[in-house]
C-alpha cells in the first residue's frame, strides 16, 4: 500500500495522481455520467419546486431559450467555448497529476492580454489575429507557470498557488482595466474595443472560436495518446517514480504541462475577448475556470469528452438568465445543479449504489499497478 | 535552523512594534488591533487544516466548510434573531460539512484534493442559490473587555478588548496544542497521520480515528465561518470567504504542523496587511488599493516557496489508508 502509491513531497501535498475512481468499461464510462447529470437535475428540480415553481416548466424554460432558436444555439456555442478550453486546461494538468484550480486566473489575464494585444496594434488581418491570440497564450501560459515552476522546483503545492494566483489575477486586471490599459474618458473601467483586424469572426450561427476549441479538443485527443510527449504526461501522472526511473525528466514535464495547461484557459480567455466581447471588461468571464473543474472530471480527464460536458455546461448557463426572467428562479440554481453533478460522477455514489461497481476491490488492484 | 530563522523574526516585529508604540501610540493600537482581526478568522482556519492534515487527510475543502458555516451562522441568526443560535448553525453545519467531506475523502478513499474541491463548488453553489437580500443581524456582537488586563499598555486594548470568538480563536490554539502533544488522543492522532500501517497494527482504528478527526475540524470551521459573518462582517455575501481557507493551509505549513507556530504565522500576516493597509491610508506611499488586496496572495505564494522543503508535513498525509 505505501511504496507504489502517490509520491510524497516537502508539503503535504501527494502528487496528486487524481483517482478518478475504479476504471470503468465504455459503456459504464458513458452511462456513470448521464446517470449523474439526471440524478442532479431530479435533485435541482425539488429545489425548484420548493420555490414554487413546477420543475419541469422550468427546465423547459432553460433548454427552450438555450437550444430552440438560432440565437439561443449561437450563446450556447459562445458559452462553451471558453469552457471547452478551461476544461481541456484542467484535464492536461490532470493527465500528469496536477490539479490546476488556477484556470480561471490564466483566462482571464489572457483575455486582458489579448485585448491589448487587439486594440494596441494595427496588423493586417491573420497576422493580428495569430498574434492576439498567441499573445493571450502566452499571458496564460507564463501566469502557470508561476505555479508549475514553483511546483517542480521548489515543491510548493500547485492547488494553494494558483488559488492564490487567481486572486492575484482579479486584483491585476482590475487595476490594468481601470488604469493602464483603461479605455479614455469613460467612467467605465475597460480596455478600448479591439481593431476589427483582430475580430475572430462569426459564421451563420457558428462562433470561429467554437470551432477552434473543437479543434484544439481533438489535438489533444491526438496528443495525450499518440504522441511521445504525451506518454510522458500519462507517465508522470500515474507513477512520477516510475517516469524517473524510466529517464523522464519529471520536473520538465511538470514545468511543460503547467505551461500548456495555462495556454490552453489562456486560449479560452483569447478567443472570448476576441470573438464575444471584443474588449476586456473585469467579472465579464467570473466562473468559467472553475466549471472548467466539473468539466474535467465530468469528462474523466478524457480531451475528446470534454466537448460534449462543456456544451452541457455551456447549455445550463446559456439558459439560467431565462429562467430568471420567466420564472423568478435565481440563475445560481445553475450552480448547484452542476456542483451536484459533480458530486455524483465524482464520488463513488452513482457507480456504487447504482451500477453495483465494487469500488474497493478496483481500488486495491490499482494501488499494485 | 528554521526556529532560528523564525525567533530571530518574531524579535525583530517586536522591537519594531515597541519602537512604533513609543512613537505613536494610537496608530500602532490600531494597526495591531487590525492585524488581529485579520487574523483571527486564519488561525481558526488553519487549525482545521492542521488537525485534518496530523490525521493524514488532507483539507482543501476548508473554504467551502467556511463559507457553507459562515451562511448558515448569519440567516441563522438574522431568522431567530439570536446570535447564539447563529453561532450554533454555524458550528452545526460546519460539523455536517465535516462528516461530508470525511464520508468522501475518510470512508470512500475517494482523492482527497477532488474530495475538498467537491467541497468548495458544492458551498459555492448552495449559498449563492439560497442567498437573499436585505437580511440584517440582530445586534452586533459584543465586546467583552477583560478587567485589569484591558488596563495594560498597547496589550491591553489590543488583546483583551474584543469579542468572544477572539478569545475562543487563543484558547483553541493553546487547548490543540496541549491536545496534540500531551494527550492520548494526540498521539493516536500523530500515530495515524505519520504512519497509518504501525497504528493499526497498535489497535488505533485508522478509519475511525480519521473520520472523527475530520468531522471535528470541520465544527472547527464553523467556529471561523460564524466568525466571520457574525462578528468580522455582520453581514454575508457570495463568496465572501475570499480564499481564505486556502491561506489557512498555507498557513498550517509556515506554522510547521504546530498551532502555536501556525498563530504566529497568521499573526504575521494579519500585521503586514495591518501595516500596508494603514500606509495606504496614510497616504505615506501612493499604492492602489488593487495591491493591497492582492498582498496576502503574494505573500502566501513567497513564503510557501521559502519555506518549501525545510518543514516536514504528516507523513502519511494525502493517502487514503488500505489495509494490507
Amino acid at each position: 500500500m505505501s511504496s507504489d502509491g502517490p509520491a510524497q513531497t516537502d508539503l503535504g501535498f501527494t502528487d496528486p495522481n487524481p483517482t478518478l475512481g475504479p476504471k470503468y468499461g465504455p459503456v459504464k464510462a458513458i452511462a456513470i455520467p448521464i446517470v449523474s447529470v439526471l440524478l442532479a437535475f431530479a435533485v435541482g428540480g425539488i429545489l425548484i419546486y420548493f420555490q414554487g415553481v413546477n420543475p419541469f416548466t422550468a427546465y423547459r424554460v432553460l433548454f427552450e431559450s438555450a437550444l430552440g432558436d438560432s440565437d439561443g444555439l449561437l450563446r450556447v456555442m459562445q458559452k462553451s467555448t471558453p469552457l471547452i478550453f478551461t476544461g481541456l486546461a484542467v484535464v492536461v494538468g490532470l493527465r500528469v497529476g496536477l490539479f490546476n484550480i488556477g484556470a480561471q486566473g490564466q483566462l482571464t489575464v489572457a483575455a486582458i492580454g489579448a485585448a491589448w494585444a487587439g486594440y494596441h496594434f494595427d496588423l493586417p488581418t491573420v497576422v493580428h489575429l495569430t498574434f492576439a491570440l498567441g499573445f493571450g497564450m502566452l499571458c496564460g501560459a507564463a501566469w502557470a507557470s508561476i505555479a508549475g515552476v514553483l511546483r517542480a522546483y521548489r515543491n510548493v503545492s500547485e492547488v494553494i498557488t494558483t488559488i492564490m494566483l487567481n486572486s492575484i489575477a482579479i486584483a491585476l486586471v482590475d487595476y490594468l482595466a481601470s488604469r493602464t490599459f483603461k479605455e479614455p474618458d469613460q467612467p467605465i473601467s475597460r480596455t478600448p474595443l479591439i481593431s476589427d483586424s483582430a475580430a475572430l469572426a462569426t459564421f451563420g450561427v457558428i462562433p470561429s472560436g467554437f470551432v477552434i476549441a473543437l479543434i484544439v479538443s481533438l489535438f489533444f485527443g491526438w496528443f495525450l495518446i499518440r504522441t511521445t510527449e504525451g506518454f510522458r504526461f500519462n507517465t508522470v501522472g500515474l507513477n512520477p517514480n516510475a517516469a524517473r526511473y524510466a529517464g523522464i525528466s519529471v520536473k520538465r514535464t511538470i514545468v511543460l504541462a503547467m505551461a500548456v495547461s495555462g495556454a490552453l484557459a489562456g486560449m479560452g480567455g483569447a478567443v472570448e475577448t476576441m470573438g464575444v466581447v471584443g474588449r476586456f471588461e473585469p467579472a465579464f468571464n467570473a466562473g468559467l475556470g472553475f466549471d472548467g473543474i466539473t468539466i474535467a472530471l465530468l469528462a474523466r480527464a478524457n480531451p475528446i469528452a470534454t466537448i460534449p460536458a462543456a456544451i452541457l455546461v455551456g447549455i445550463l448557463r446559456t439558459g439560467a438568465n431565462s429562467l430568471q426572467f420567466e420564472t423568478g428562479i435565481e440563475p445560481e440554481v445553475v450552480d448547484v445543479i452542476l456542483a451536484l453533478t459533480l458530486l455524483f460522477v465524482a464520488a463513488p455514489i452513482v457507480s456504487r449504489y447504482i451500477f453495483r461497481i465494487n469500488a474497493k476491490r478496483k481500488s486495491k488492484s490499482k494501488g499494485r499497478s | 535552523m528554521r526556529a532560528r530563522w523564525a525567533w530571530t523574526l518574531t524579535v525583530i516585529i517586536l522591537v519594531g512594534i515597541m519602537f512604533s508604540y513609543t512613537q505613536d501610540e494610537l496608530r500602532t493600537t490600531s494597526v495591531l488591533s487590525f492585524s488581529l482581526r485579520y487574523a483571527i478568522p486564519l488561525i481558526i482556519a488553519a487549525m482545521v487544516g492542521l488537525v485534518c492534515e496530523r490525521s493524514g487527510v488532507i483539507n482543501i475543502g476548508i473554504e467551502g466548510q467556511l463559507l457553507m458555516s459562515a451562511f448558515a451562522g448569519f440567516f441563522g441568526a438574522a431568522a431567530t434573531g439570536s446570535l447564539i443560535i447563529g453561532t450554533l448553525f454555524g458550528i452545526g453545519t460546519g460539523l455536517i460539512m465535516g462528516a461530508v467531506f470525511a464520508t468522501g475523502a475518510v470512508a470512500w478513499k475517494m482523492d482527497q484534493i477532488i474530495s475538498g474541491t467537491i467541497i468548495n463548488i458544492i458551498a459555492t453553489g448552495l449559498t449563492s442559490f439560497f442567498y437573499a437580500q436585505g437580511q440584517v443581524l440582530p445586534a452586533s456582537t459584543p465586546v467583552v473587555a477583560i478587567p485589569y488586563l484591558k488596563d495594560l499598555p498597547l496589550v491591553g486594548p489590543v488583546l483583551f478588548n474584543n469579542g468572544l470568538f477572539t478569545y475562543a480563536a487563543i484558547i483553541i490554539v493553546i487547548f490543540l496544542q496541549i491536545m496534540l502533544f500531551l494527550t492520548i488522543w494526540g498521539l493516536r492522532t500523530r500515530a495515524v497521520g505519520e504512519n497509518p500501517s504501525a497504528a493499526d497494527t497498535s489497535g488505533i482504528n485508522v478509519q475511525r480515528t480519521r473520520f472523527i478527526n475530520v468531522t471535528l475540524a470541520g465544527g472547527l470551521a464553523g467556529v471561523a465561518g460564524a466568525y466571520l459573518s457574525l462578528e468580522a462582517a455582520g453581514t454575508f455575501e457570495r463568496g465572501f470567504t475570499a480564499g481564505r481557507g486556502f491561506t489557512a493551509l498555507a498557513i498550517m505549513i509556515f506554522g510547521a504542523w504546530n498551532p502555536v507556530g501556525a498563530f504566529a504565522a497568521a499573526l504575521f500576516f494579519g500585521l503586514t496587511q495591518g501595516v500596508a493597509s494603514q500606509l495606504q491610508a496614510d497616504e505615506v506611499v501612493d499604492i492602489p488599493p488593487q495591491f493591497i488586496n492582492m498582498l496576502p496572495y503574494v505573500l502566501t505564494i513567497v513564503l510557501l516557496a521559502v519555506v518549501a522543503g525545510r518543514v516536514r508535513p504528516p507523513a502519511a498525509v494525502g493517502k487514503p489508508y488500505e489495509k494490507d
